[in-house]
């Protein structure tokens, strides 16, 4: 099954998101705290391209794509015309240096790395893509 | 969308977040926070109605950790419904950020 979702790169829309997103998980058998989880870290991937790719401007567009494999996987496929992201560059800061900066941000990517089954960042042609993996392990 | 009180009592401040606070909201939970600290008054936050967290709220908690324990006061969290202490355990955050089941044990602890 494929669902689909284009919205434009502002914060506001991040609610969209969510939506769409408890929408899809609707069709799997997950519970309510893992709907939840999974729903967090494409917020944060979300929030991410549209404020750090696209510096929050309505006039840029997000396109999420879901693919759900039942009883499989799941895979979020967002991709946008930002700029794109270097994962390899990226080093996760530790809990410590985050309370001692004071600083608000580098938590998303770190709760996407720890809920997700994979995270992958690719260009292809004009777009940037990330690419979301969620195993779904159910008894049979 | 997030609704964000505040109540000045005499020992401490009490916040109530109520709805979701993400990256567009998350500044509306920092004003508060803010706005309490600048009191130098212990500080309470009931989370029993709200609905979903994302790293942007959970950033504006841990930024002032070291501002309440500068000032020697207090932040502490109560009501968290499951699968919101489910995010902040991701991180580990229990263990660096009080949180209680309850009003009146926040109100014993501070």
């Amino acid at each position: 099954m494929q669902y689909k979702l284009s919205i434009p790169c502002s914060k506001t829309n991040l609610e969209k998101v969510r939506s769409f997103v408890a929408e899809v998980l609707n069709d799997t058998q997950l519970e309510e705290v893992e709907c939840h989880k999974i729903i967090l870290a494409v917020d944060e991937v979300c929030a991410n391209m549209m404020i750090h790719s696209n510096g929050c401007n309505p006039s840029k567009k997000l396109d999420i794509r879901v693919e759900h494999e039942p009883l499989k996987q799941l895979e979020f496929i967002i991709r946008d015309t930002g700029k794109h992201f270097d994962i390899k560059g990226y080093n996760e800061p530790s809990m410590q240096e985050i309370v001692s900066s004071k600083r608000k941000g580098g938590l998303g990517l770190i709760l996407v790395k720890r809920i997700m089954d994979g995270i992958e960042f690719s260009t292809d042609k004009n777009y940037n893509i990330c690419k979301l993996t969620k195993k779904l392990n159910f008894e049979v | 969308m997030v609704e964000i009180s505040t109540k000045e009592e005499t020992d401490y401040c009490l916040i109530e977040v109520n709805g979701e606070v993400d990256a567009s909201s998350s500044i509306e939970l920092d004003d508060a926070i803010k706005a309490a600290l600048e009191k130098k008054l212990n500080l309470l936050i009931d989370l029993q109605n709200l609905d979903y967290i994302s790293s942007a709220g959970l950033g504006v908690f841990i930024s002032y950790l070291e501002e309440f324990k500068e000032n020697e006061r207090k932040m502490i969290l109560f009501g968290l419904k499951p699968k919101v202490r489910e995010v902040f355990e991701i991180l580990g955050l229990q263990h660096i950020i009080k949180m209680v089941e309850t009003k009146s044990e926040g109100i014993d602890a501070v």
